[in-house]
């Protein structure tokens, strides 16, 4: 029995990961949800805008250190982001008014702005592969760790180290920075209550006087900030490649629907719970099992439930899972 | 057929004999094969969105699993590969098939609340590791045979002719099992589910080295009758004097004569598919599976099983994808799963079927030719393009990333496509009847 | 005669091809009730659609104050004075009740915090719950949630949709008292009511509607003596 080293494998192999990753869906699948509050309809180029303004924060960051401006320890990223959201913003209300609003104004089914939305995911994802490329690209820069595994063992004279990220804590404060500010906004604010009033009940939100354009946009503006942000955080943290992105679709979607689809507090739960799900099933669980166990009940498996390439299976089950039992979701969506 | 149709297809014909002129014949057949395929596989997603209304971007899915089938059943076998652990490795399937039957039964047996969620999930959860300790020896063993050629179950080494229907048959038995879970949910959801799906068959057959050798491929899969091999033709001597006759080059002469007979193949295929779809569409049959998609709560009220059609129609729609997933694969005569990518066999062939002309079988086809054409035409003439757009920039690095680049243009070609068709023209080229 | 306060006359009109209402007049004075009555179908709740602007009039004008709003938005007509309950999904069930009367109050720049405390005087027990979201509430809290969200504007005009559908008869009462207590304060009151005997009752002028045009019209006291009426619509 070793309870020390075990817990402490558990936090590096398992929770802390589990954090980053589930900071990272919660953004995601935040602003998923908020779209479909709004303008009810499952966006299918979300994953691609995550790429595309992780693109452009990407290209600021090589512009910035190209003129010698760096973060110093903190990546150069964060000072990039607010260029990256903006550009974004910029190209993603230009996409409303050109093509969503349209469809908007004649207020067509869900599945025909599903479909509409796939046009754009084309659009975005290809302006993605021309302008960077399709490969991956790694452009966290300054410090790496917090804590070194080494730093920790000499500190605590266990066997296990524990490892700490810079990326990792950035990525956890900033998503709670950005969760905290979206209710802040969402809760308090008349702007945002009018969004609220406008998901509730469209007809009443108008005759209330609320400009149905305006919550769109401002929509539209949240959660392509959202999604950038996200975007940057999953790229620090691990790497960007631009169909990974869009892969995240699955995941994020799964969060927003689990967490009841339209419900931002559903999001951040139905993040956290398809990354731990993930993590938690992925994982080889013979090294903590070990420690807990007596030397000759040592396993000899890896006790690893599926490998790591079938985490979209654990996404889709959940979410199957939750469609099936309780089709609103945990925080009742729509 | 009335004239604007035949117009229509006379241009498309157009395209493809420019390409001719143009390019070269070998290219625009190659195109035109592709073309015939894609419009197979627009023909099933026409039935399940354009009949039935049913959004499912699962396309890769059916397509991929028609690929395998054409592995297992006519790659070459693997005697020793199977002897290591094959009759183990069915039984652990057909155990694990066995468990979940036993949860589904269970479920629908037993009365909602604790005792039922204690029941599947124990159910389930010792299946699971059950199953697991029934593959895990299996699949080892397997894998262990031969690792660098072989290291797979093998095929049957039948026909190529004989895995397309395989292929269908595999992709519509997926397509049972994802219509019972996903069919009943709302259509966005189901679009994320089925979407879900293709991911998961794909990683299944890029991790799954014994099932068909995962991302290291499987080559060498035999052509379907009667398609001769170039190098046999080139062998003949007969072959080879006729081919002087015309005035071709041995090579050119079979490399077309090649061309020409899959094109000829995959032609039947799809003239077959569309007799049966237009007598399809055009029975009772077809009538009510409009009259739910356009009104779903007044065909229930009439006594439509809606569940049940909605099934039935996926199943078939995903049939005729798989049997183009079969066709593809025995042509390139490998399997290659990193080469399925949703853009390119999900929302491609969407675009086909939209711009086509949703509902019309016809229109999907032209969909199929018309962007066949223009998403291989683009990768090719992008760089040419884009090498005269940016003729005045001087040389350098942007100028040889955007040549570089160009081939990705497609993909925003044709999301512009999409969207100013959905705008201008929602019914497509030919609109249904 | 002065003209009525609010008056939409000779109204023609419907949602499609087909017209609904045929020279249809209604009208309310300043701070009287007006209640449009008459069989299903006869296109009450279309003429009140009509007077806010909720379907395109091919006959007929919409003057309020003397002044021809009838090409005006509905959302228009609620910054000109006018406010409008549905008589379905007429709150915002997720929001609470405060937050309700807020964006009730969302054209408005200025300070609501004394429109807001005359409504909870109003509704005292809308105040208790004030922090509740609204769809947590029985039917009868919902329908004062409904009605204090349209007087946060402070309207000239309060016009209300069958407010006492699927509530009690005791709830039912009260909220006529309420309506009653509102329209003291200066506000007309034009509402379309099932329970027709006793909306008349709390009548100032009455307007039987039978396919889209006037049947009878007049006092509610008249039209509850009005043995036609009597025998036609409300029972005998």
């Amino acid at each position: 029995m070793d309870i020390l080293n075990a817990l402490v494998a558990f936090l590096n192999f398992v929770f802390i990961p589990g954090l980053a990753y589930g900071s990272q869906l919660a953004l995601g699948a935040l602003a998923l949800t908020l779209v479909y509050a709004v303008l009810r309809f499952s966006n299918f180029a979300h994953g691609d805008t995550m790429a595309f303004g992780t693109m452009w924060v990407i290209l600021v960051t090589w512009a910035l250190q190209s003129v010698g401006i760096t973060g110093g320890v903190l990546p150069t990223a964060l000072i990039a982001l607010p260029f990256g959201i903006a550009i974004t913003i910029a190209f993603v209300l230009a996409t409303d008014r050109a093509v969503y609003r349209f469809y908007r104004r004649q207020k067509a089914a869900p599945i025909i702005l599903v479909i509409v939305s796939t046009g754009v995911m084309f659009v975005m994802n290809g302006l993605t592969r021309v302008i960077i490329g399709p490969e991956e690209q790694n452009f966290a820069d300054g410090a790496r760790m917090i804590l070194a595994p080494n730093d920790f063992k000499a500190w605590s004279g266990l066997a296990e180290g524990l490892a700490i990220k810079l990326t990792t804590v950035i990525t956890v404060i900033v998503a709670a920075v950005c969760v905290a500010a979206l209710f802040w906004f969402l809760q308090r604010t008349r702007t945002g209550k009018s969004m609220r009033a406008y998901s509730d009940n469209e007809d009443l939100a108008l005759l209330s006087g609320i400009n149905p354009e305006r919550v769109v946009a401002i929509t539209w503006i949240l959660a392509t900030a959202l999604a950038v942000i996200a975007g940057t955080l999953y790229g620090l943290d691990k790497s960007y490649r631009p169909f990974i992105y869009f892969q995240l679709l699955l995941p994020m979607a799964a969060a927003a629907v689990v967490g009841g689809l339209g419900s931002p507090l559903g999001a951040i739960a139905g993040g956290f719970i398809i990354a731990f799900s993930e993590v938690f099933v992925t994982y080889a669980w013979k090294k903590i099992v070990t420690y807990l166990v007596s030397a000759d009940m040592a396993p000899e498996g890896l006790l690893q439930l599926l490998t790591t390439d079938y985490k979209f299976a654990v996404s889709f089950a959940i979410l199957i899972l939750v469609l099936l039992v309780m089709p609103t979701g945990i925080f009742k969506g729509k | 057929m009335n004239k604007r149709n035949l117009l229509m297809f006379a241009g498309v014909a157009l395209l493809f004999v420019a390409t001719g002129f143009f390019q070269s014949w070998n290219l625009s057949l190659q195109i035109l094969i592709i073309g015939v395929l894609s419009s197979i596989m627009a023909l099933g997603v026409n039935m399940q969105w354009g009949y039935a209304g049913l959004f499912s971007t699962g396309i890769m899915g059916s397509v991929a699993l028609g690929g395998l089938a054409v592995v297992l059943v006519s790659g070459q076998p693997v005697p020793e590969g199977w002897a290591a652990g094959g009759p183990r490795l069915m039984l652990a399937l057909g155990f694990g098939v066995v468990v979940i039957g036993a949860a589904v039964y269970l479920y629908n047996r037993m009365a909602a609340g604790t005792a039922r969620r204690a029941a599947m999930i124990l159910l389930l959860g010792a299946g699971f590791f059950a199953y697991r300790a029934l593959l895990d020896p299996a699949i080892t063993a397997i894998e262990a045979f031969n690792p660098a050629t072989a290291g797979n179950i093998g095929g049957l080494g039948l026909p190529s002719l004989l895995s397309w229907p395989v292929g269908a048959l595999f992709a519509a038995a997926a397509a049972w099992a994802i219509g019972k879970v996903a069919l009943g949910l709302r259509s966005d959801y189901l679009a994320i589910a089925t979407l879900g799906i293709a991911e998961i068959i794909l990683a299944v057959m890029k991790n799954e080295d014994w099932l068909a050798r995962g991302v290291k491929n499987i080559i060498d899969l035999p052509r379907p009758w009667p398609v001769p091999y170039e190098v046999d033709l080139q062998a003949d001597p007969a072959f080879m004097a006729q081919a002087a006759h015309w005035g071709f080059s041995g090579v050119e002469a079979s490399t077309i004569l090649v061309k020409l007979l899959y094109l000829a193949v995959f032609g039947a295929v799809l003239l077959v598919l569309i007799y049966f779809s237009e007598r399809a569409l055009n029975s009772p049959w077809g009538r009510m599976m409009r009259a739910i998609r356009d009104n779903e709560v007044s065909s229930a009220a009439m006594g439509k099983n809606i569940k049940a059609r909605h099934l039935q129609v996926f199943i078939i729609g995903s049939a005729v994808v798989g049997l183009a997933g079969a066709m593809l694969t025995s042509m390139e005569g490998q399997l290659t799963p990193s080469n399925y990518t949703p853009l390119r066999f999900t929302f491609l062939i969407w675009v086909m079927v939209i711009v086509g002309g949703s509902g019309n079988n016809w229109g999907a086809v032209l969909g199929g030719l018309l962007l066949g054409w223009l998403w291989l035409i683009v990768e090719n003439a992008g760089p040419v393009a884009m090498s005269y757009l940016t003729m005045p920039l001087p040389d350098g690095v942007l100028k040889a990333h955007l040549i570089e680049a160009a081939p990705h243009l497609r993909l925003v070609t044709l999301g512009a496509v999409l969207l100013l068709v959905l705008r201008f023209s929602p019914k497509g080229l030919l609109p249904e009847k | 005669m002065s003209e009525p306060f609010l008056i939409g006359e000779a109204m023609t009109g419907g949602y499609g091809a087909t017209d609904i209402l045929h020279g249809c007049t209604i009208a309310v004075e300043k701070g009287e009730i007006a209640v449009i009555v008459g069989p299903n179908g006869a296109g009450k709740s279309t003429a009140m659609k009509a007077v806010f602007g909720m379907l395109n009039l091919r006959g007929g004008a919409v003057r309020l104050n003397g002044e021809d709003i009838s090409k005006l938005s509905p959302q228009a007509r609620v910054r000109k004075g006018m406010g409008f309950v549905p008589q379905t999904s007429n709150i915002f069930t997720t929001m609470t009740v405060e937050e309700n009367l807020e964006m009730g109050a969302f054209i408005r720049a200025d300070d609501i915090a004394g429109t807001m405390a005359q409504v909870y005087d109003l509704f005292p027990i809308l105040k208790q719950k004030r922090h509740q979201a609204a769809g947590e509430l029985s039917g009868g809290q919902r329908q004062q949630v409904a009605v204090g969200r349209a007087l946060m504007t402070q309207p000239q005009v309060l016009m209300l949709d069958e407010p006492t559908a699927g509530v009690s008869p005791i709830v039912m009462d009260e909220l006529f008292d309420r309506i009653i207590e509102v329209a003291r304060t200066g506000i007309s009151i034009l509402m379309v009511e099932q329970n027709a005997r006793q909306a008349l009752e709390i009548a100032d002028k009455g307007y039987v509607l039978v396919q889209g045009a006037n049947r009878f019209t007049g006092t509610g006291a008249e039209l509850l003596a009005n043995p036609d009426v009597r025998r036609s619509f409300l029972g005998g």
